[in-house]
């Protein structure tokens, strides 16, 4: 297996959605290759910390009051129809 | 190297039972569908819009356009599979009112040459984001996130920040599942390679080791 071939399954890899001879040919790949083990390493790593970054959390207290305005156009919405939707 | 779990939540029966009593015009069941998927929502939209009031926005518009076409929805995919399309779309009209000059789609910047491999493979350090606060470490986040384009930000942020599947993906963006696919790969390879700048290995673990990456 080659580099390019070892980078189009990563997403694939990564995912866990490989079937075991690929997987195979893949981790033996990158037990030789240290450039491919570090974009796997590091690739995995980026998810992760995107994953738990807790970027863009929605505050309470603002959460509160985009539901309660929500709630409120949707009683209006009722009110008028479905035509305007 | 294992995969990387999802981590979405919510049995989907439950989920289906809300929706069947907010199409027979039991409010409080919409308001428990808003409960559990308002923060996917304004995080999704915050990814896609990058501006916050934009968010808010979303949020508002996205459930308010649910609950009136709700009749429409045919429960053969995930309410919040459907919910995640409408919010995508009402998140990309606000970026190209932004951005009047650019056409904002999908499809944008999407190149198809041939996987090349990338160009920096330095080593990072054992726990990169703890060389950061949170604050400094959220910047860098959003910053780096920013600079790819809307149909990367968007396919990365539904897998890998929320956790739907590649077929959900799919099916709220209405792309293939190779052009999802291909469109991760890509995403997450840049990502990799722009947080590179900041948590790379330092042979001198001295000063300068914030990395400010002069952006």
């Amino acid at each position: 297996m080659k580099c390019a071939e070892f980078l189009h399954e990563l997403t694939n890899y990564l995912d866990g959605v490989i079937d075991e001879n690929t997987k195979v040919e893949l981790e033996n790949h990158l037990s030789w290759c240290h450039n491919c083990y570090v974009v796997c390493d590091t690739t995995k790593k980026t998810i992760e910390i995107y994953r738990d970054s807790q970027l863009y959390e929605l505050p309470e207290d603002l959460r509160g009051k985009l539901r309660a305005a929500i709630m409120t156009k949707c009683q209006q919405h009722k009110k008028r129809g479905p035509e305007s939707a | 190297m294992g995969a990387i779990q999802n981590k979405l939540e919510g049995p989907v029966s439950d989920e289906l039972t809300l929706v069947r009593a907010a199409k027979q015009g039991d409010d409080s069941a919409f308001e428990e569908l808003v409960r559990r998927y308002d923060r996917n929502v304004f995080r999704i939209a915050q990814h896609i819009t990058q501006n916050r009031e934009d968010a808010e926005d979303v949020v508002q518009e996205a459930f308010l356009k649910a609950y009136g076409n709700l009749q429409k929805f045919q429960e053969q995919s995930k309410f919040y599979t459907w919910l995640v399309r409408i919010a995508v779309n009402e998140a990309l009209m606000k970026l190209r009112r932004k951005k009047p000059e650019r056409t904002v789609s999908l499809d944008e910047d999407i190149k198809t040459e041939d996987d090349s491999l990338p160009r920096e493979i330095a080593d990072w350090s054992p726990n990169p984001e703890q060389q950061y606060t949170q604050a400094e470490l959220r910047e860098i986040l959003s910053k780096t996130i920013q600079g790819l384009p809307p149909g990367f930000r968007t396919v990365f942020v539904l897998r890998d920040v929320e956790g739907l599947s590649t077929e959900e993906t799919a099916a709220a963006l209405e792309l293939s599942v190779p052009a999802v696919k291909s469109r991760l790969l890509r995403a997450r390879l840049q990502l990799r390679e722009r947080l590179g700048r900041f948590f790379q290995r330092r042979e001198n673990n001295g000063d300068g080791n914030r990395g400010d990456g002069n952006q």
